[in-house]
């Protein structure tokens, strides 16, 4: 599965999380299946149980917080409970395509739709980048708690936001850098 | 804020992919007419910036934790166009890269968290520093801090428009919910944004604030983005928004006019709509709205009066700001 054209897998799952959308607001039969078809896929594209529990328990965490906020509502329990397994299975929708398709591959089927240049640039140097930055402030971090032993509160929230403020002034320079870079190989 | 699919039905997450279209398009033009090309680097390099910042966790009280967003902040730094297309790719990103929020419900967060986030929140921005009349670094702290907190308080009222709309929730409980947890939320928002775009003022002042395009160019962008987020406020929110008398006032109020029409539309709603139970909740978060818009614009601004001087004495070398 993960050698398939990356066209064929956005559409699929473009369509099973149309459909998912598109059932009645109450449990029912029919969820089943797209939840078949999920289950028949997994095994075939090879996603780990880990993998797939991790980022789902992450997910978790935003669906219950709206459904926490519809449980106020009186009687909207099927409601609820459908939402909840319709989110559950776009999200595992959307791993598998995750784990069978590498950004790039997506980054260059948005270009075969003529996706404004800019965003393609832009999404093309973020997915390069991100990385580096995570790693730069994490390294930052490193540095401050290495040589810092205070912990009130106020003195870590001026410290993460000083991070994030060099972290900034970095990557402004960095964009400089990759800017004059990008003129000298012929970048229009 | 991140809305998962499954949440909105088909006909909500079409009308707001249709408006966050709109959006990134207005944002797009923009950019393309203003932005000097050595600054286009600068977008990519700003988007792995908002996501590697949104992974930095702040402590707050109970053991928990929240993070910053990070929309009026990049719009502070780069301008608003560029911030919406920041966004719009950070979302990009963490939907086809980590299944976080949805595939549909992406244009849903686009128009949340990029569009009405980063232009209300920027219109605040504005508002707050020509209130001030001051160009000092003091000022530009506040105004910042201040716009944060407004941009996330109006982005979670248009999210609890679009639950309401797909019936996920009556609007009468959607409304308080949302408005209310993100009153308090945006007060972490506004801090970490005031506080980041000082340390970036303190160090280096010239990267901040963005391309200043004609003024042609700047009257197009303001009155396509309120074009944008008034049809945004009568499809998502004027549906439900009965209590008040004048969906024109609310829309001013959202749009950061509150300033000059504050007046009429503090006193009038209350007394003739006193709606039994849960519509006056909506009525009571409305007025709270107010109220905290007051509280956090005084706050922010006697802050940042306060603690500019402060921090700034103890590392005088490095201002160079002001």
């Amino acid at each position: 599965m993960h050698r398939l054209s990356p066209r064929i897998k956005i559409a699929a799952t473009f369509l099973l999380v149309a459909v998912t959308m598109g059932f009645p607001r109450h449990p029912d039969a029919l969820y089943w299946l797209p939840a078949l078809v999920l289950l028949v896929l997994w095994p075939l594209a090879r996603m780990p149980l880990g993998f797939a529990l991790r980022r789902l328990l992450m997910a978790e965490f935003f669906i219950l917080g709206i459904a926490i906020l519809t449980l106020l509502a009186p009687e909207s329990t099927p409601v609820l409970l459908s939402a909840i397994i319709k989110s559950n299975l776009c999200v595992l929708a959307m791993l598998l395509l995750i784990w069978t398709t590498p950004f790039h591959e997506i980054l260059g089927e948005l270009r075969r739709w003529r996706f404004p240049a800019v965003m393609l640039t832009t999404l093309a140097l973020m997915y390069r980048y991100l990385p580096v930055l995570a790693e730069e402030s994490a390294r930052m971090q490193r540095a401050r708690a290495s040589r810092t032993f205070q912990r009130k509160r106020g003195f870590v929230w001026k410290n993460l936001s000083g991070i994030i403020g060099r972290l900034f002034i970095r990557s402004a320079d960095r964009a400089e850098r990759i800017y004059l870079a990008m003129c000298a190989r012929g970048w229009r | 804020m991140h809305l998962p699919d499954g949440f909105l039905d088909t006909r909500t997450a079409l009308l707001s992919t249709g408006v966050a279209v709109a959006g990134v398009s207005i944002a797009l033009r923009q950019v393309r007419l203003t932005m000097q090309p050595r600054r286009v680097p600068m977008l990519g390099l700003a988007a792995a910036f908002v996501f590697a910042a949104q992974m930095l966790n702040f402590p707050v009280a109970g053991g928990t934790s929240g993070h910053l967003v990070g929309g009026v902040l990049t719009a502070v730094l780069l301008g608003p166009s560029a911030a919406v297309i920041v966004l719009a790719c950070v979302l990009i990103v963490q939907c086809l890269m980590f299944a976080d929020g949805g595939l549909f419900a992406l244009g849903a967060n686009m128009f949340n968290m990029g569009v009405v986030s980063i232009c209300a929140g920027y219109a605040a921005f504005d508002v707050a520093k020509r209130m001030t009349r001051s160009e000092a670094m003091w000022a530009t702290v506040f105004a910042a801090g201040f716009g944060g907190w407004f941009g996330t308080v109006a982005a979670s009222i248009t999210c609890a428009g679009m639950l309401a709309l797909s019936g996920m929730a009556p609007w009468g409980l959607a409304f308080p919910a949302m408005a209310n947890i993100h009153m308090v939320i945006g007060i972490g928002e506004g801090l970490i944004t005031g506080l980041v775009t000082y340390a970036v003022l303190r160090s280096r002042p010239e990267l901040v604030g963005g391309a200043q395009g004609s003024r042609a160019h700047r009257w197009f962008a303001f009155a396509g983005y309120s074009l944008l987020i008034s049809i945004g406020l009568a499809m998502f929110v004027a549906p439900f928004a009965s209590p008040w008398p004048d969906g024109l006032e609310y829309v001013a109020h959202k749009l950061g006019f509150e300033s000059r029409a504050g007046e009429a539309v503090l006193v009038s709603p209350l007394p003739d709509y006193q709606l039994p139970g849960i519509g006056s909740a909506a009525a009571a978060t409305a007025v709270a709205g107010l109220i905290g818009t007051v509280v956090v614009f005084c706050a922010a601004w006697g802050l940042a009066k306060w603690l500019v001087p402060v921090i700034g004495a103890s590392k005088k070398n490095a201002s160079t700001g002001n």
